[in-house]
């Protein structure tokens, strides 16, 4: 009994600043049971389903293939492979339509069902004790797993790339978007294999406590979880954290459970801290227990638009259009389809698309329901923005500096560490797009620091090229004096077996010339010096030069697509920096032929 | 143009919803205006939203801007009510009428409209006024004792009374303290009308009902605690350290209770577009107002200093707000002051 009692304990919970309380909307879709969609006859695979590298595909068109059968391998590094979700053939190796905020196609493997869903051979591991960490992290990068919470992340690079011994492995179960389900009834009816899920990840990164962080407003699911860690024997901290968004932000949940921030541009294990989803601790447990890959997952249909809203479990590769026929969406109703919550996800821009590994919620909402924001007003400064932001940056200077592209205002500063949660554009009275603004804001910083790295490089290569050179020069100079001073011994010899009467005159004329000659030598090494420090700030006028010419020109035909006004300005800066190259290079070519 | 990104959903705020409530929440106190001294507030404030709303229109449509878009949003109409508040209840039509007008020309529309103004339009047109006609700012003022009805009110706002207008107005309780303390005791000064023995009568009143105000709106998260607290601690520590002897100088509670104390507190020194903006900054920011009120009131010529005080703090504030800076997540320090690297 007592036991038992300490099996479980409570956790203490901290705060995090800001925070919104959206209206919750999880109702709809958690009071029904998990329902499996029938086999679809045809399977859309792309092969970009996670962050990092693509798979490359093993299979060709016209192949068979088994539930479960690899059909593209990862590349090494970060990436992940993909498997059949179910028997049939390969059809096709081409783009399809993929879920993405761009609307471009992505390749795809597309599997045509043989409505048999024959399995491969499957080696289940029902003593997974008994195998190394290493065998583990093996099946588990074989098995394909990403995280399902979102992102996508490549599970197995997780647990390689810890930079510091982990103390704490974070069970992610806040689930603070509103609408999504899809882990709350995972946890209701699947409690068990997530916290075995657990139990192998604690193993692989040797966490001596494993942190449940669940938020307030989902008491079945945190009950599940006691029922199970009972059943297991599994000792576990349970934190219930206050329903808030964005309190199920990786970095947010360990500061509510914890009191640790992960500091900037870091990892979550540079804290000590292991933080993983529930779908996806269940899919380990999964594929390292029963040897099935990552080919399904629990997804939420939900929004007004559909009639039968509800949590469904759908293999990866399944349209939206499919999913959302079998919830009875109502798709005239709904104005658009958002892959992910409303807080964070992004409309889809063709139901074509499948459902991917990270695919938690396909939420389509009547017009009504979630309308689209028309007018923005001025901001009016009433901070409401920088009261919510959980990550305490100033929202509104970083618009402003945004907006008129300051990208080194200090207010901007902090712009990478922004999470872009959309709490700022939530409660923004003015309607203010700001997360938009924040996402153009850093592609530019990126790129401004891309373009810097290349810069960086350049200029060491050329630094090395100049090093090289100044290396040769001196080393055809010394062997020159060499020879020079060969040369001078030989004459001396020479001169020694010279009779001796004409020595005087040459004597006589001998220090003067030498003197003479000292004088001009010296004054020659100077002008060399000289000449070549300036070649080399030439030349590095030249490059600067240069790439700022071609930057121009980028600007300039990007303006002239897209019939900017701009074009005419940006067409006589490019001419005068095309001038200013020019005479760079005009004075640098002067320069080298003074200096030789 | 919006694209459909992220977030899908926003919060019921909008612009007009704020400053719809925060006219609601000046609703008490305005109505202790009028009740305890004149009904030559609401005139006032009928002449100074008419006039403001009409030149917000025309500046709109020469700016070629949405005007009911932007007339919609109440701003004009919070200016008004401010000004309207802080005008002397007798003063001349034109008087109230220029004022409106500068608010909101100088105040706001040529600095680029709203959420672009550097300083509060109010105070901006209360304190060209104050400079410019300071004879009109400081006489016109309502007697609690006999409280003005509307037709007196009228004629003398419209300059139609036959009979003099010294009868009904005289000075506020900050000013005639002030005036009065050099040759006469606290205890004789407490025991005239205007004071009613312990705290100026009717003023009194009104502040309490602006704190009222204050407090709904900081219940409704219109406005953040910081501004109002730090403001009234600062003129309170102020009041305590330099006014203990009540027979020198304005006591304390005569500070916090008389004059537009509370209605800076809570509604002039909160504008959002004028003041700093972080949390800290908003504590060095009312801070700042406080000490400023209590110095100006003390040692300086004008009576009641909100309008000085609140503007001079506006040039301070993006200077704080560039040291100010929270502490973001995942960083050891703030940055801070204007430079941009590390
Ligand atoms: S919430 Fe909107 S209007 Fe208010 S300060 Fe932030 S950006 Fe400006
Ligand atoms: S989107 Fe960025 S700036 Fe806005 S609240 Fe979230 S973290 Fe803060």
């Amino acid at each position: 009994m007592n036991q038992q009692a300490n099996l479980i304990t409570t956790g203490k919970v901290w705060s995090i600043p800001g925070g919104i309380h959206p209206a919750e909307n999880k109702s709809q879709s958690n009071a029904t049971p998990i329902e499996t969609l029938p086999v679809p006859s045809e399977l859309w695979l792309p092969l970009t389903m996670h962050i990092g590298a693509e798979a490359l595909p093993i299979v060709k068109v016209g192949d068979t293939v088994c539930k479960g059968e690899l059909i593209a391998q990862a590349q090494t590094g970060i990436s992940a492979s993909v498997h059949a979700p179910t028997s049939g053939r390969i059809t096709a190796i081409k783009p399809h339509p993929f879920a993405h905020e761009s609307g471009l196609d992505a390749m795809a493997i597309c599997i045509e069902s043989d409505g048999l869903d024959a399995w491969r051979k499957q080696t289940p591991w029902k003593d997974w004790q008994q195998h190394s960490a290493e065998e583990i992290l093996e099946r588990i990068h074989n098995g394909g797993i990403t995280g399902l919470g979102g992102a996508g992340f490549p599970t197995d690079i997780k647990y390689r790339n810890k930079h510091a011994a982990v103390h704490t492995l974070l069970v992610n179960a806040a689930e603070c978007e509103p609408y999504i389900t899809a882990d709350d009834v995972l946890i209701r009816y699947y409690a068990k294999e997530i916290l075995m899920g657990a139990q192998i990840s604690q193993m692989l990164c040797s966490a001596e406590t494993i942190i449940i962080g669940i938020e307030d407003n989902k008491p079945e699911a945190a009950q599940a979880f006691r029922e199970a860690a009972k059943e297991l024997n599994l000792p576990v901290t349970l934190t219930v954290v206050p329903t808030k968004y964005p309190s199920g932000g990786e970095k947010q949940l360990i500061q509510l459970t914890t009191g640790l921030e992960v500091p900037a541009k870091r990892l979550p294990s540079d804290v000590g801290v292991l933080c993983q989803n529930v779908g996806t601790l269940r899919q380990i447990y999964r594929t390292v227990v029963h040897d099935e890959p990552l080919i399904s997952r629990i997804t939420t249909v939900t929004g007004k638009a559909v009639n039968k809203p509800g949590n469904y479990e759908v293999l990866i590769g399944t349209s939206i259009e499919t999913l959302l026929n079998q919830a009875e969406a109502h798709l005239k109703k709904a104005e658009r389809v958002i892959m992910g919550g409303p807080m964070m996800g992004f409309a889809i821009p063709d139901i074509a698309a499948p459902i991917v590994k990270a695919t938690n919620c396909i939420l389509a909402p009547t017009k009504k329901e979630l309308p689209v924001p028309m007018f923005d007003n001025p901001c009016i400064r009433c901070g409401m923005c920088e009261q919510v932001c959980p990550v305490n940056l100033l929202p509104q200077q970083m618009l402003w500096a945004s907006r008129n592209r300051q990208l080194d205002n200090a207010a901007l500063h902090s712009l990478p560490d922004c999470i872009e949660c959309g709490a700022c554009s939530f409660v923004c009275p003015s309607n203010i797009p700001l997360v938009q603004y924040f996402r153009y804001a850093k592609g530019e910083i990126r790129q401004e620091e891309q373009d810097n790295r290349k810069a960086e490089q350049a200029r060491i290569r050329f630094e090395n090229r100049q090093a090289r050179q100044e290396r040769e020069k001196i080393e055809k100079e010394e062997r020159r004096k060499a020879r020079a001073e060969a040369a001078a011994k030989a004459l001396a010899a020479k001169k020694e077996a010279q009779p001796e009467g004409a020595a005087p005159a040459t004597d006589a004329e001998d220090p003067i010339k030498a003197a003479l000659a000292r004088a001009a030598a010296k004054k020659q090494e100077k002008q060399a010096s000289a000449a070549s420090k300036s070649i080399d700030e030439l030349k590095a006028d030249v490059e600067k030069a240069k790439t700022k010419q071609a930057k121009a020109l980028e600007r300039l035909a990007e303006a002239e697509k897209e019939g900017s006004e701009m074009v005419n300005a940006l067409r006589k800066a490019a001419g005068k920096l095309e001038e200013k190259t020019k005479s760079a290079e005009l004075a640098l070519q002067q320069a080298q032929e003074q200096s030789n | 143009m919006l694209s459909k990104t992220s977030p899908h959903i926003t919060g019921s705020n909008s612009v007009g919803k704020v400053m719809v409530t925060l006219l609601l929440t000046m609703i008490p106190g305005f109505a202790c205006l009028v009740y305890f001294f004149s009904w030559g507030y609401l005139v006032n404030l009928i002449l100074a939203s008419a006039t403001a709303l009409a030149v917000e229109a025309a500046i709109l449509k020469t700016r070629k801007r949405p005007v009911l878009f932007f007339l919609k949003d109440s701003s004009a109409l919070v200016t008004a009510a401010l000004l309207a508040c802080a005008l002397p209840p007798l003063a001349p039509w034109w008087l109230t009428v220029t004022g409106a007008a500068i608010a909101v020309i100088f105040g706001k529309q040529l600095f680029g409209g709203l959420g672009q103004n550097p300083f509060n339009p109010a105070m901006v047109a209360y304190a060209l006024l104050l400079v410019s006609l300071p004879v009109f700012m400081t006489t016109r003022w309502a007697n609690v004792d006999q409280p003005s009805s509307l037709l007196e009110s009228l004629q003398i706002i419209f300059n139609l009374s036959a009979s003099g207008i010294d009868g009904i107005t005289g000075a506020t309780p900050l000013d005639s303290y002030k005036q009065n303390i050099a040759r006469l005791t606290s205890a004789d000064l407490l025991v005239a009308p205007l004071f009613n023995g312990q705290w100026p009568i009717g003023w009194a009143q009104v502040n309490i009902a602006f704190l009222i105000g204050g407090l709904v709106m900081l219940w409704r998260r219109i406005i953040t605690w910081h501004i109002p607290v730090s403001l009234l601690a600062t003129l309170a520590v102020m009041a305590l350290l330099f006014s203990h002897d009540a027979d020198a100088k304005v006591p304390v509670l005569i500070h916090l209770l008389s004059g537009s104390t509370m209605l800076a507190a809570f509604f002039i020194a909160t504008d959002p577009v004028s003041a700093a903006t972080s949390n800290k900054g908003k504590l060095y920011y009312g801070a700042g107002i406080g000490l400023l009120i209590y110095l100006i009131r003390t040692w300086g010529n004008y009576p009641d200093a909100t309008a000085f005080a609140v503007l001079l703090m506006n040039f301070a504030a993006p200077l704080i707000d560039h040291y100010t800076r929270p502490r973001v997540y995942g960083h050891t320090n703030a940055v801070k002051g204007y430079k941009s690297d590390d």
